[in-house]
């Protein structure tokens, strides 16, 4: 077996294991469902609710997915302004590292203030939980860029515009595709906190209602979920970087044969 | 063939250092990389500059190429004051520094995405003319199959023909380089001069060349300039009388090694007397 077929399975492994802990642990200390249901309950609440709970999946889904494009969108933006000059990195690093600090389930309130309850707050917080990382892998990629790889553009007379297109970001991209894996999942902490605290869809509502009817099988359906979509998308996310980025990556590749 | 300064000014003339200085730094912390220079290059020109460590050679080619200004005097280049004619140059570092996401070929073809007036048409021809181009200089270097490699695949003396090839694919006026053979043995060093030789007599561009190697400056260049350090200047502007094409035999005969030789104690002679610091 290669080595990372057997990661693979190891992989497997554990995820499974952990379950079969889980449920063998509830047993043996005969744990009330209303405080730590078993997985197998779980899974019969997964099926039986699942056309209920589908359509709310699915508006999650769409939330964050709106959330983190736009997160990139803006993230990119901010992160070729600061990254592009070592005066732009200093100035802005404090202000940006004072958004990052703040709470984000504080500024959910503030959202719904001024667009209302539903959707729009929990794109908002997902974008916003997103940006910071994006902002910070892309200004890093830009502003430790070799001195002499921009040299030899500089040498041709190229523009800002083309040193930044041929060389910062190619450059850049491994540190971008780092920093999507981590937003995207951040991503679906905001969506979830701002649907929790105001919206009548999406997993986190349901989460919230099902915790105040003491559904905790439900409760964790929703955890359960959730924790499946992050998991497919960063794994969408780790196969477009390998596809981009392999160059970066090759080592690793060598050591696999 | 020894100490021409002044050499007369012609329509040649092809880059001008008139009474360049150049400063780092103020106050205490002031360093003077370049003292008072003078340098005249006439077109077509292979000109070697040699000295010890820290002397302002690459100083002068960063001048040349208007990357760093002067803080005195001024630098011409085709007639007028650097950066106001817009010439095609070539530049080629002791680093390779090929881009690593890029194949071989597009690495090479990287200057005539940026050069006017290649640029224009870069997006029509990438995949026909410049890419025969690409493919026929990498041939001329001993790089025929290679055009679809990765850099990391390739080892330091194919990534330094790869160089040249990039230096050279848009027909530069000016051609820089800065040790570009500085890194590779002794073997890959001489056939590389080779291929430099062959290529600068098919080509004839104006050659500024950056060395440690007083045998490499006697093979290439048709001018060697001998600089001093602290503060940096031209000591000595000599030309190199040997015929062409040279070959590495050459090298051997008693004229090459009393020429080398006598550049050789020239720069010794010229080390700084060891200040107390």
């Amino acid at each position: 077996m290669s080595p990372q077929a057997r990661r693979k399975v190891w992989s497997a492994v554990l995820i499974v294991g952990f379950f079969v802990v889980w449920e063998a642990l509830c047993w043996l200390f005969n744990v009330s469902d209303i405080i730590v249901p078993k997985p197998s309950q779980i899974i019969v609440t997964l099926i039986q609710r699942g056309p209920a709970l589908w359509p709310h999946t699915l508006q999650t889904l769409y939330t964050t997915l709106v959330g983190f494009g736009f997160g990139i969108f803006i993230g990119i933006a901010l992160g070729v302004l600061i990254g592009s000059s070592r005066l732009a990195y200093d100035v802005a690093y404090p202000l940006l590292v004072g958004f990052a600090s703040i709470p984000k389930v504080a500024v959910v309130p503030i959202f719904v203030l001024w667009f209302g309850s539903g959707t729009v707050p929990a794109v908002l917080t997902a974008m916003i939980m997103c940006i910071f990382p994006i902002v910070v892998n892309v200004a890093t990629g830009l502003a430790t860029t070799e001195p002499e790889l921009e040299d030899v553009m500089r040498a041709l007379r190229a523009t800002k515009f083309d040193i930044l297109w041929n060389v910062g970001l190619p450059r850049t991209m491994p540190f971008f595709f780092a920093s999507l894996k981590v937003a995207v999942t951040l991503a679906f902490v905001g969506t979830v906190i701002s649907e929790t605290v105001a919206s009548n869809r999406g997993i986190g509502n349901v989460m919230m209602i099902a915790s105040s009817n003491f559904d905790v099988p439900l409760v964790f359906a929703g955890l359960i979920i959730l924790a499946i979509l992050g998991v497919a998308l960063y794994a969408v996310f780790s196969l477009i970087e390998s596809k981009i980025t392999g160059w970066a990556h090759r080592k690793d590749e060598f050591a696999m044969g | 063939m020894t100490t021409v300064t002044e050499l007369p000014r012609t329509e040649e003339t092809f880059i001008e250092l008139e009474n360049v200085t150049l400063t780092y730094g103020r106050g205490d912390k002031q360093v003077t990389a370049l003292g008072l220079t003078n340098l005249r290059v006439n077109q077509g020109d292979f000109v070697a500059l040699v000295g010890p460590s820290g002397c302002g050679k690459s100083t002068i080619l960063k001048l040349v190429t208007g990357l760093i200004k002067a803080s005195e005097g001024y630098v011409y280049v085709a007639g007028r004051e650097v950066g106001a004619t817009p010439i095609r140059v070539g530049m080629a570092f002791q680093n390779p520094t090929m881009l690593p996401w890029l194949t071989v070929r597009d690495n090479v073809m990287m200057p005539l995405k940026i050069v006017p007036p290649f640029r224009q048409e870069y997006g029509a021809k990438k995949k026909t003319e410049f890419r025969d181009r690409a493919d026929a200089l990498l041939k001329e270097v001993g790089l025929a199959n290679f055009g679809d490699k990765h850099p990391w695949q390739l080892s330091g003396g194919m990534l330094q023909r790869a160089s040249l090839c990039r230096a050279l694919i848009h027909e530069p006026q000016l051609l820089l380089l800065d040790e570009p053979f500085g890194a590779l043995d002794q073997f890959t060093r001489e056939e590389l001069w080779a291929v430099m030789q062959e290529l600068w007599m098919k080509l004839k561009p104006t050659v500024l060349l950056v060395t440690h190697d007083l045998k490499e400056a006697g093979y290439l260049a048709t001018r060697i300039c001998v600089m001093r350090t602290r503060p940096g200047q031209i000591v000595d502007d000599a030309a190199v009388p040997f015929p062409r094409p040279r070959t590495i035999d050459m090298s051997y005969t008693p004229t090459f090694v009393s020429m080398t030789q006598r550049l050789r104690e020239l720069i010794v002679s010229q080390r700084p007397v060891k200040e107390t610091v």
